[in-house]
């Protein structure tokens, strides 16, 4: 397969760039948790009665074109290659924890995989809508229409005064995790971060390094979500996240003029080593990967690169994880083979930019 | 011994976690070591949950010096899935929608903890099955106000009101029935 199809075929739309301040947010993620009434959750469930639910998916939901979705696919874990799992999980279509740990998984995927269901993980249903850029409340709208429609179907655990009812007492309530993912290297070379960091997380919010451990944020992704589901209504859970999120735009916005007006030279400097280690490297780690494409992201975004298109960080940032060199190579790789498959295919993907 | 990870590889990290006396060894490869943040299945939920239980068990110290609560909490059990309230503070989740009545009287404390002080749903009914739960809510508000005008001694609205409840209570019997 020649590497632009089988990039045309990896990408997810929320991987293209596009939607409102995808400059800086990334993607949008709207996730429910819904459990099916008097069944118990997966932790304790037995093989038969989680199969059962299985079942129920096929007759009800994936047999049914739904009218803005289209035809959902139901994939099977046990049916599926170990690798083949690991590509959904580096495309965030499902949890780690479904490929290796649940008992009967599934994941329900719409032909653009904007809609994820996942079956039987830490819940019997996991809604997610990804979506690119800063649309958090088109993500609602959608999540809420499945869940709707979902609930013409099948009974879900619901109480009065506690909500849906979840397995983990942290998603009782609205089930709901609102999550974006923002590139922030600005505030980061700015050493702003470290104070941002505990007020996002006095405000209710979680932040988190996408790649890497703790504190540290390689590629200068962050993960920003919402803590609590209980007691606010979705509308105000999606409300709080958003103001913060507008705020973080608006400071890496502040924080990058100012890098282009007192650093510019610095600035160029950093984005051009990184962009030629990139286009000529025989063997590169994922973690100096990640951190080169924020480099020359930020690169791209400051007008300091021109040759190359925005969504470079998204495609590669996903592109170059082991699972997918792996399935483009077609066979399992080492740690040294991944290395030098990864440098490869940065190499050829950034021709295939200059050449276009 | 092989690294348990890429399974190829001398394992030359060895660690033992134990939490909540729970013991897991692990036995990693350098290279796989570093790519830790790359990848490492399940390791996320992992931590999460096992943090989450030492906050449902934060009353335990209390409850050992005083035998009277500790039986209490050995008896709650779930009728449906037979979870022990001693089960779910291990784990940190719930077996079904059941064991959050059969739990109910410890929970208030632990939600306010997780969801900044908030233990009441205050969000979405769903639209087919929440249709009782609107009436219920209703049949709610007007009791309270026959009991106003029962001790007010205006007794013909009282009744007036008591009809509207049996409609209602009607309404939701048929229901049932269909």
């Amino acid at each position: 397969m020649s590497l632009q199809n089988f990039i045309s075929k990896a990408i997810s739309p929320w991987m293209k760039n596009e939607g409102p301040d995808s400059d800086i947010v990334l993607s949008s993620r709207i996730r429910l948790a819904r459990n099916i009434e008097e069944i118990e959750f997966p932790i304790i469930a037995s093989k038969e009665k989680l199969e059962n639910i299985i079942e129920i998916v096929k007759d009800k939901f994936s047999k049914h074109t739904h009218r803005k979705f289209g035809e959902l696919e139901l994939l099977k874990m046990d049916d599926m290659k170990p690798n083949e799992k690991r590509v959904l999980v580096e495309k965030h279509l499902i949890s780690p924890n479904l490929s290796d740990e649940s008992k009967a998984g599934a994941v329900l995927l719409s032909e653009d995989e904007s809609l994820s269901i996942m079956v039987n993980e830490e819940d019997h249903f996991r809604i997610q809508i990804l979506l690119s850029g800063f649309q958090l409340d088109q993500g609602l709208n959608y999540a809420n229409e499945i869940d709707d429609w979902m609930e013409e179907k099948v009974d879900f655990a619901f109480d009065q005064k506690r909500g849906y009812l979840t397995s983990c007492p942290t998603n009782v309530g609205t089930g709901l995790r609102a999550s974006v993912m923002m590139h922030l290297p600005a505030l980061v070379i700015t050493r702003q971060m470290n104070r941002i960091l505990p007020a996002i997380n006095q405000l209710g919010l979680v932040v988190r390094g996408i790649y890497g451990e703790g504190s540290e944020a390689l590629g200068n992704l962050f993960q920003i979500s919402n803590q609590t589901t209980l007691g606010k209504s979705e509308e105000d859970i999606v409300d709080d996240l958003r103001s913060v999120v507008v705020q973080l735009i608006q400071q890496e916005r502040t924080a990058r003029e100012t890098l282009l007006q007192q650093s510019k030279l610095q600035m160029e400097d950093r984005v051009y080593r990184s962009y030629g280690i990139l286009s000529y490297s025989r063997t590169m780690e994922s973690k100096e990967a990640t951190q080169r494409l924020s480099d020359v992201r930020l690169g791209i975004d400051l007008g300091l690169i021109t040759d190359l298109s925005g969504s470079i960080l998204n495609e590669l940032m996903i592109l170059t994880q082991p699972g997918f060199l792996q399935q483009y190579a077609g066979e399992i790789l080492s740690s040294e083979q991944r290395d030098q498959r990864r440098a490869t295919l940065i190499r050829e993907r950034l021709k295939l930019e200059n050449n276009a | 011994m092989l690294c348990q990870e890429c399974q190829e590889r001398q394992a030359t990290l060895h660690f033992t976690k134990i939490i909540n006396g729970e013991k897991t060894e692990f036995h990693i490869c350098d290279t796989c070591a570093k790519e830790k943040g790359e990848y490492i299945p399940g390791s996320n939920s992992f931590s999460i949950h096992q943090l989450l239980s030492g906050l449902l068990d934060i009353d335990q110290p209390l409850s050992s010096t005083n035998s009277g609560l500790n039986q209490v909490k050995q008896q709650l059990k779930c009728p449906n899935c037979g979870m022990t309230y001693q089960q779910f503070a291990e784990i940190g989740r719930f077996g079904c929608g059941e064991c959050y009545k059969t739990f109910n009287e410890k929970l208030d404390p632990i939600f306010k903890r997780i969801h900044s002080g908030n233990a009441i749903h205050g969000g979405k009914i769903p639209k087919r099955k929440g249709k009782d739960i609107h009436i219920h809510k209703e049949i709610e508000r007007l009791k309270e106000q026959m009991q106003q005008y029962i001790t007010k001694e205006e007794f013909e609205k009282a009744a007036e009101i008591r009809d509207k409840i049996r409609s209602l209570e009607k309404s939701l019997d048929k229901k049932r029935e269909g």
